[in-house]
């Protein structure tokens, strides 16, 4: 017994001492870098690169979505595209750096951002609450709303017309939740998979179906016979650049270009660029860019 | 149109694209794999020892590997130690350290079954015919032990290339991404696209997987006849 005793001591001292060594120095990293940038350093050991570091090193980081059409894709000869890249593409002109892209899974992105791994997160990151209090948002270059599919031949135009029909939803989305709140006399059919809640509304099994305006859009581009009648609903959701924490000067630069851009409506010429062939003339490209970082609510 | 999908497998580059990605799948698990053979042994080794703090080490660090979820360690490497120390490892540094940790600490427990497997005469024998200790390993023991590991350690190996999928988790782009790229690059066009997609992947991982196999029943079938 007493052995055991002895063996289990030795050990907690081994992992304690092990922890100490590694946060001492881990301390001396981040005060040597504190001390060669000068740069404002959150409770992470880790720092993201200042803008001059950036434009020092030739190589903007940013991280998208590679998988993701529209927003952040690959295409067959293995270039990025989207309309988060084409506005990365622009970040890393203006700032006169080459592009490097790291693919994210909307999992990883708060800690990509959070660790510095990347400069900066442009994965059609949604801004929350949550979120703002582990990254730091830029403005905002792009809004998602509700929006609402239905057959071509009984289109459902204005929300009211939903009342006492049967509206298909995917559980867990925001969609679920706003009509729940919003409207109780419409009758909701739920499901647990995207591809069920659409094959529902293929089958005739609801009168329409609701989730993010960006996607029922994509949907009906490719589904002959439906249309999406309503294509703002619901309160607005705005999605940011992000940066870690406390990197001021790089998200001052990313306000101030967003502002800059906002002047010569290039997130309208992105959305052309990039959104427009696949919604065509289903939505209007007021209905999601923002320009300049500001939201008409 | 959409009787055309398997056409987009030779878009492009998606098919160099996806060979690409088998590459890093194989550069990763295969790397991963020859170092925590080796390592995997002598942990199997000390495992053995008859000592309780070093049983205790052993089965902490055997326990800690193999309770944690593999996707959880590759978090912890990746992220946290860039936090805790401010050091940048690559994701496909960090990737190869979880796999060797991984395997190391399943190669060694597979070691450890093999080892207290053989009779406890082969040990006395040896012992009578005064062979030292390492003599004993290196003559009488290992080789043994190899025998019945071969099917196990191909096992493992296997596994370990399957699991590699889990690394674009920290952005590293291997087959099974790739393949992901493609079908959602395409889903507007060829909607069917991801079945002749997938089934690339699968053939993909039945190749690399399949060849290993063969060697192990190569082997197995070499060693016995002698």
């Amino acid at each position: 017994m007493k052995r055991r005793i002895l063996a289990l001591l030795t050990a907690i001292t081994c992992v304690f001492g092990l922890a100490a060594c590694s946060n001492t120095s881990g301390d001396n990293a981040a005060k040597s870098t504190k001390e060669e940038t000068n740069e404002t350093k959150d409770s992470n050991g880790a720092n993201a690169r200042t803008l001059d570091e950036i434009k020092d090193s030739g190589v903007v980081k940013i991280g998208v979505f590679s998988d993701k059409a529209p927003f952040g894709y690959v295409d067959e000869k293995g270039d990025y595209q989207g309309y988060d890249v084409y506005f990365a593409e622009r970040i890393a002109k203006d700032l006169g750096v080459k592009v490097e892209y790291t693919s994210l899974d909307p999992a990883s992105r708060v800690e990509y951002a959070q660790t510095g791994k990347v400069d900066i997160v442009l994965a059609n990151f949604t801004v929350t609450d949550e979120r703002a209090e582990q990254v730091d948002f830029a403005l905002p270059y792009m809004k998602v709303a509700l929006g609402v599919v239905s057959p071509e031949n009984a289109l459902i135009k204005d929300v009211d017309e939903l009342k006492d029909k049967t509206l298909i939803v995917a559980k867990g989305t925001t969609a679920e939740t706003y009509f729940e709140a919003n409207y109780p006399d419409v009758e909701l059919q739920k499901y647990d998979a995207y591809a069920d809640a659409y094959n529902a509304l293929l089958d005739g099994r609801g009168d329409a179906f609701s989730t993010d305006n960006t996607e029922v859009l994509a949907w009906a581009m490719s589904n002959k016979g439906f249309k999406v009648g309503i294509t703002s609903l619901g309160s607005i959701d705005t999605i940011a650049p992000a940066v870690q924490k406390g990197n001021d000067t790089l998200l001052n630069w990313l306000n101030d270009e967003i502002k800059t851009l906002g002047k010569e409506e290039f997130f309208h010429a992105d959305y052309e660029e990039t959104l427009a062939p696949v919604y065509g003339d289903a939505a209007s490209a007021d209905e999601i860019v923002v320009e300049g970082g500001e939201v008409e609510k | 149109m959409q009787d055309l999908a398997i056409s987009i497998i030779f878009k492009g580059n998606n098919l160099l694209r996806l060979l690409d990605g088998l590459w890093i799948t194989l550069r990763i698990s295969l790397l991963s794999a020859a170092l925590s053979i080796p390592l995997g042994i002598l942990f199997g080794m000390f495992l053995t020892l008859k000592n309780p703090i070093s049983k205790f080490i052993g089965r902490l660090y055997l326990d800690f590997i193999r309770i944690m979820p593999q996707l959880v360690l590759l978090f912890i490497v990746f992220f946290g130690i860039t936090r805790a120390t401010g050091l940048d490892l690559s994701a496909e540094l960090s990737a190869i350290i979880v796999f060797v940790l991984w395997g190391t600490s399943e190669m060694g427990d597979l070691v450890r079954g093999a080892l207290i497997s053989i009779p406890k005469h082969q040990y006395e024998s040896s012992e009578a015919l005064a062979l030292t200790k390492l003599q004993t390993y290196w003559y009488i023991i290992i080789p043994q032990t190899l025998r019945r590991l071969i099917p196990l350690t191909i096992n493992l190996v296997t596994r370990m290339i399957k699991t590699t999928s889990l690394v674009v988790l920290i952005g590293i782009v291997e087959m099974l991404k790739v393949g992901q790229q493609i079908i959602d690059a395409n889903r507007f066009d060829y909607p069917s696209g991801a079945l002749w997609i997938y089934g690339v992947v699968f053939f993909m991982y039945f190749f690399s997987c399949w060849p290993i196999s063969c060697f192990a029943k190569w082997l197995e079938k070499r060693w016995s006849d002698k």
